[in-house]
């Protein structure tokens, strides 16, 4: 075995450290706080050099950057919060539209998601239907040339900046669940769609959106007509292996560090200096090397083109049930001083800690909540009986 | 970058999978306590040169990197076989090096090489003389122990006996009184260190072979045991616990490995990454075989079942390094500097 990275990857990391140096501000990052999770300078200056594209696979028709640069990618800029929801998104989407959509699609939709010119959006989730997520009910009905959408959405997450929303709809109510299942990407602008805030307790937003009566050629077909399922295995497949989520805890743990070693205990203790907290930031810094671990693995393999699957179960597992932790060991430390949110000037660092700890839940539930993870992994990792 | 294991590292494993599995099944491992030593086993693990593998080429050792090492540990530990391996290993090359840097012996080397001598090391310093428990001492020619500011040694006739034990460790008292120094001055604090660090490393990878084998008898058990008229394995707590046993398991494989490449390859963090890497494979071992017992029901708890086997074991071995404790604080003083007490 070897832990090594190419050169390549090693200057490529320097490369995106003076990115980040001289594009990300506090400015960029304290915008997030109106709840959208979304920076369009920051996502544009990205494009440009090329890495949105560099995500994308060769095969499919993307940049085709070697894994193990993309892996560092998504490490530096977690390190260094940068808001990259958007840059997810745009991978995943034309990851599917590349490997599923028409030529249409490729030449209008894929350029502007590549560009930063356009951002998408994921409309898997309804009211009815997360985890179960083949039971979507939302229906498309054909209606010559068009095709006719009804139903809703839950958790559109930045449909309201987005362009695009991809739509898993139902085309087909009479078969079973997955074989009914078709795939649209719908211009946001198109007659008929509402979109309507949900506030989270997180600092970000999400939303509903409706679609009544909404008309669109069948020109934003994605996939076959009922091959739905197989559109959203690709997603699955691109989202566990790039989306990112392996480095949410370093930010919070400098932070710790930084309050530790600059406050004391009511008997005039450095906080640093409480053995419970050193064991604990070093608990932390130790799941933190676990998840590097788990990151350069799938990337290595994905590198030697080699698919891994339960992989990328076990990362987000890891990396967000430990984030969870993390985020509440070290707000308590601040007792009551943690509690004071990003508004406060007074705020420790900006109320980081705080605001991980609000947001840290979430992790566990979207992209795949811990518990299905874990079914996935007992069922196809231990080969355990089926349960469902 | 590889994070998978080469053609060549699929070659060493097969060959010492086929090994343990035909000369350490568990009847061995019982047979061998309460003692944990297997005189028997040691000869034939002997000549199949793995004590040497790791030793550098200029004594007749195999010149081997501590990552292939690496893979028969895995398994010494899948198998939990009663021989001291790591301890042997970790020694050796300590005492060899130092011969190499101009101190210590080397009229030991060659029975270093072959096995023919049991080496091993003391993490306790020796008071009045004598080192309390040390690892393997009950079976183990030649003992090296930190002492002031030097590294010593002793070749004397282990006792044969060791005190009864969670795990079964062939652990010993030792008289060190009549020790003799292999390397002085702050070099050997360096040097202590290093095989510190080694140990460290490879008694993580042991425990991932621990707790690989844990699982895949848990996995076995639950799939045959039936209640309710369902295999227990169906049911979704069973499987949630062994998923997260799993996923520990794998993230501890993955850290101990990288700890063991950067010892090989001389990185700057080596020595943190081992630390961290055998606080993390010890967690994930004891998560795992709790998981592994608490999941066979009441039979986990016989005698009769391999399965109390991989708990105590994965009670044991780490703390002969001493308090898990410890080795959080000793890696916080890294990290952060001495604590400023008043
Ligand atoms: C802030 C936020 C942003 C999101 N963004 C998006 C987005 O952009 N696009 C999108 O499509 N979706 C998005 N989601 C939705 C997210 O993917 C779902 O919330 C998630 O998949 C869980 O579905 P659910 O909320 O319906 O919970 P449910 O599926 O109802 O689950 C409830 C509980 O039951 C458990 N459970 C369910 N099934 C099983 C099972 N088989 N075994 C064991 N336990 C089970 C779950 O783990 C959970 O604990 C977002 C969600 C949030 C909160």
């Amino acid at each position: 075995m070897d832990f090594s990275f190419p050169p390549e990857a090693i200057a490529f990391r320097a490369e995106v450290r003076r990115f980040l140096k001289d594009n990300l501000t506090e400015e960029m990052i304290a915008a997030t706080h109106d709840g959208t999770i979304h920076s369009p300078a920051l996502h544009k200056a990205m494009a440009e050099r090329g890495w949105l594209s560099g995500a994308v696979p060769k095969e499919l028709g993307g940049g085709g950057r070697d894994p193990l640069e993309s892996v560092v990618l998504i490490e530096e800029l977690q390190l260094a919060r940068a808001p990259i929801d958007a840059m997810g998104v745009a991978i995943v989407m034309v990851s599917m539209i590349l490997e599923h959509g028409n030529q249409f699609l490729r030449d209008t939709v894929v350029p502007r998601l590549l560009s930063g010119d356009a951002l998408g959006c994921f409309g898997y989730s309804e009211p009815e239907s997360g985890s179960d997520v083949a039971a979507a009910k939302t229906r498309a009905v054909r209606d010559g040339d068009e095709w006719v959408i009804n139903g809703s959405k839950m958790w559109t997450t930045m449909a309201h900046v987005a362009d695009y929303v991809i739509l898993l709809t139902r085309t087909d109510p009479e078969v079973t669940k997955h074989k009914g299942l078709t795939f649209f990407l719908v211009p946001l602008d198109t007659p008929g769609i509402e979109i309507q805030p949900v506030p989270t307790m997180g600092t970000e937003r999400s939303n509903a959106t409706f679609y009544d009566d909404v008309r669109i050629s069948d020109d934003w077909r994605v996939g076959d007509v009922n091959g739905g399922w197989a559109v959203m295995k690709t997603a699955l497949k691109y989202e566990r292996g790039i989306a990112g989520g392996q480095f949410p805890s370093p930010p919070v743990i400098d932070a710790a560090v930084d309050w530790a070693s600059s406050n004391t205990r009511p008997d005039g203790t450095r906080v640093i200096d409480d053995p419970a907290v050193r064991e604990k930031l070093i608990r932390a810094m130790i799941d933190v090397e676990v998840c590097r671990g788990f990151a350069y693995h799938t990337a290595s393999l994905a590198s030697e083109g080699v698919m891994f699957g339960v992989e990328g179960s076990m990362t987000k597992l890891f990396a967000s049930e430990t984030y969870k932790k993390h985020c509440r060991w070290f707000h308590d430390m601040l007792g009551v001083e943690g509690l004071l949110t990003h508004h406060e000037p007074d705020a420790h660092m900006g109320g980081l800690i705080e605001e991980n700890l609000r947001h840290s839940p979430v992790t566990a539930i979207y992209g795949g909540t811990s518990e299905i993870n874990r079914n996935m992994i007992a069922e196809g990792h231990l080969g355990l009986p089926r349960t469902r | 970058m590889r994070t998978r294991p080469t053609q060549d590292e699929e070659a060493i494993r097969e060959v010492f999978a086929g090994f343990f599995t035909n000369e350490c099944p568990t009847s061995v491992v019982r047979a061998a306590e309460p003692l944990g030593h297997d005189h028997e086993l040691w000869a034939k693990l002997c000549a199949t040169g793995a004590p040497g593998m790791a030793l550098p080429g200029s004594v007749g050792g195999g010149d081997a990197p501590l990552r292939d090492l690496a893979i028969v540990v895995e398994l010494w530990g899948r198998h939990l076989a009663p021989v001291p391996l790591i301890e042997h290993c970790v020694a050796s090359r300590l005492i060899v090096g130092a011969a190499e840097t101009g101190g210590g012996a080397t009229d030991i080397n060659d029975r270093l090489v072959s096995g023919g001598a049991v080496a091993t090391l003391s993490f306790r310093s020796p008071e009045s003389g004598r080192a309390r428990l040390v690892p393997a001492g009950a079976v183990a020619d030649v003992i090296v122990a930190h002492h002031g500011d030097a590294i010593v040694m002793i070749d004397s006739d282990p006792p044969g006996k060791a005190p009864r034990n969670t795990a079964d460790l062939p652990l010993a008292d030792r008289d060190l009184s009549g020790a003799t120094p292999l390397l002085t001055g702050p070099e050997s604090a360096v040097v202590w260190q290093r095989a510190l660090d080694e140990w460290r490393a490879l008694m993580a990878i042991a425990h991932v072979g621990l707790s690989k084998q844990a699982i895949d008898i848990a996995v076995a058990y639950v799939t045959e045991r039936m209640q309710f008229g369902v295999p227990v394995g169906s049911f979704q707590a069973v499987q949630h616990g062994l998923a997260d046993a799993t996923t520990n398991l794998a993230g501890a494989d993955l850290l101990a490995n990288r700890a063991l490449w950067a010892l090989d390859t001389g990185q700057p963090d080596a020595s943190r990454l081992a630390g961290m890497a055998l606080l993390f494979s010890t967690e994930a071992a004891r998560f795992a075989t709790d998981r592994a017992l608490q999941y066979h029901g009441g039979y986990g708890f016989a005698e009769e079942y391999n399965i109390q086997l991989f708990h105590r074991r994965a009670t044991g071995w780490a703390l002969q390094l001493g308090d898990p404790s410890l080795e959080y604080a000793r890696l916080a003083d890294r990290e952060f500097g001495p604590r400023r007490v008043a």
